[in-house]
């Protein structure tokens, strides 16, 4: 399990785990479970573009998520915002369907862009995910303050000078490149499973931001430390794994949080 | 008129097929899709296509007829997300997106027993993007027994749903039951969607769902309106579609046609996107004020 080729499996695995939980805390916090879900399945229309004229696929996903984030973005601004991300998504797709009907030999690829391969990264695809993972991260410490602001209360927000509108943009750019850089190695539906359901856990457990996000990272690492480790052991596809716990992750922090507002009124009494 | 119809358009079976199976979805797709705007549920109604395409894999593997995957994949994943689901609009996306998150892993799981145990080449880009000329003409009754009683929800919730879309809290003034119409409502949304992402694909479902919905409401704010003007975007978007995408086998060389999918999205993007022209919005706007003084007087 720990043999030379896991370990960049291993490696790179809590790489997207430690961003997927920080950018997810946001994810959660905004309501933005759409965008985070259209961004990374519509990107990968452009991998397939790219792979049919020949680019480097990180290329095509990057330029294919920024464009959605943007348009997404864009014309959020007068329309409702959830029927514009569907419309970018399924804008996107249907691109990807062009390109998949103009190329052959695509469907593994296909499988392994929308599932994932983690057991299959290369050595040298990791310094790119690190470099953009260092990215997302410190473009999160520095609008930290006001994106929370923004998230909680936007009017608040507004009085003080932080443009909602340019909060929603800059935050959906972090979570275009989160996209690019996950999805080749872990797939674009186990990356949105990792930004939903460890953090929507982890704000069950505390009202405090700072502590939500150390937990949603712990609650994100451990699930796919875990699914990577039984995935190798039963050999069934890594994305079952951390979908089903992710998931589960979010069932016991309602569990808690039900357990313990039940203790509150007891002790009130 | 060769330029426009290819020969042999009009005598193709697989085109009567795409035409009958395509304007019915569309239709149902389009009055669904103006409560599902209305309410903000575009994530579920997306949502659902996956769910159901999750459940459709695992009809395929366990032997079972897919459409009964995709139906009952849509109805539980309906069910759980409203079941989780917390009445603010944040919390209810967050509540589709676990349901969706967890689905996803059992789509993955099944997709791959299904590559293994048999090599069906191919499985999951057809699960994923459909094809309206694929369709059998034998799923055309089912189509329409579903249709029909997804349309039969709609019509009798319709008063309390249409409330409760506009406004949950004079809605649960009046005494109507939030829940039940909820509920009520993601199963039509659940038999719509599953029945379109079989039929269609889910790319076409969500963009059926939404697309046409979406730019009748900000054409107009009457709800019967908006009903009749999302049915016929649809439908011509449709057919318009299928034409295309027919006369795209000749554009290049190799004959490898367009998808259908591509052309319908684009033209209700295009429709869409004609909204926002200043032009339109001028319009619009006067006829609403002119609307207003009438009822007014």
């Amino acid at each position: 399990m720990f043999a030379g080729f896991m370990i960049n499996a291993w490696t790179v695995a809590t790489i997207v785990a430690v961003i997927a939980g920080v950018v997810g805390f946001f994810v959660v916090l905004r309501g933005s479970a759409f965008p985070a879900h259209a961004i990374p399945n519509g990107a990968f229309a452009g991998a397939a573009g790219a792979s049919l004229i020949g680019v480097n696929t990180l290329v095509g996903l990057g330029v294919f998520s920024v464009l959605a984030a943007l348009g997404i973005g864009a014309l959020g601004r007068r329309g409702r915002h959830d029927v514009v991300t569907a419309l970018a998504l399924v804008v996107m797709l249907a691109l990807g369907a062009v390109f998949l009907s103009q190329t052959t030999q695509y469907e593994p690829e296909i499988f392994s862009l929308l599932f994932g391969e983690v057991l299959g990264v290369a050595s040298n695809e990791i310094v790119p995910v690190a470099l953009l993972g260092v990215v997302c991260i410190a473009a999160l410490i520095v609008l930290y303050r006001p994106l929370i602001l923004s998230s909680a209360v936007p009017d608040v927000g507004e009085a003080k000078g932080v443009s909602s509108q340019r909060m929603e943009m800059a935050f959906l750019v972090v979570v275009a490149l989160t996209t690019a850089m996950t999805v080749p190695v872990v797939g674009a539906l186990l990356i949105f499973s990792l930004m939903i359901g460890p953090p929507a856990a982890a704000r069950s457990f505390t009202d405090r931001p700072a502590v939500a996000i150390v937990l949603s990272v712990g609650i994100a690492l451990v699930t796919v430390w875990a699914a990577i480790a039984i995935s190798f052991l039963s050999n069934w596809p890594i994305g079952f794994f951390v979908g089903v716990f992710s998931a589960s992750s979010y069932g016991v922090g309602r569990g808690w949080a039900a357990w313990r507002r039940t203790r509150m009124v007891r002790s009130a009494d | 008129m060769h330029f426009v119809f290819e020969p042999g358009f009009f005598s193709s079976h697989p085109v009567h097929v795409a035409f009958i199976v395509g304007s019915i979805v569309a239709v149902v797709s389009a009055v669904v899709g103006v409560f599902t705007v209305m309410r903000g549920q575009s994530f579920a109604g997306h949502s659902l296509a996956d769910v159901s395409t999750a459940g459709g894999s695992g009809a395929l593997l366990i032997g079972l007829n897919p459409l009964l995957g995709f139906v009952a994949g849509g109805v539980a994943g309906a069910g759980a997300m409203e079941m989780i689901g917390v009445r603010r609009a944040r919390g209810r996306d967050l509540a589709t997106g676990i349901v969706l998150g967890a689905s996803i892993g059992l789509a993955a799981l099944f997709l791959y027993l299904g590559t293994t145990r048999s090599s069906t080449t191919g499985a999951s880009q057809q699960i994923l993007f459909g094809s309206i000329f694929s369709t059998d003409s034998s799923t055309v009754p089912i189509v329409v027994v579903f249709s029909v009683v997804c349309l039969g929800i709609i019509a009798f919730v319709r008063r309390p749903l249409l409330l409760s879309s506009v406004s949950t809290d004079i809605a649960a003034a009046r005494g109507v039951p939030l829940r039940l119409v909820g509920l009520l409502y993601m199963l039509a949304l659940a038999l719509a969607v599953g029945l379109s992402s079989l039929a269609i694909g889910a790319i076409l479902s969500t963009a059926l769902l939404i697309g046409p919905a979406a730019i009748a409401l900000r054409l107009t704010n009457r709800i019967g309106w908006a009903m009749v003007a999302a049915c016929v975007i649809g439908v011509v978007a449709t057919l318009l579609g299928v034409l295309l995408a027919y006369d795209s086998y000749d554009w290049n060389s190799r004959h490898a046609a367009w998808p259908v999918s591509f052309f319908i999205v684009v033209i209700i993007f295009l429709l869409y996107l004609s909204t926002e022209l200043p032009l339109v919005r001028t319009v619009v706007a006067r006829r609403r004020e002119e609307g207003a003084c009438l009822q007014d007087s």
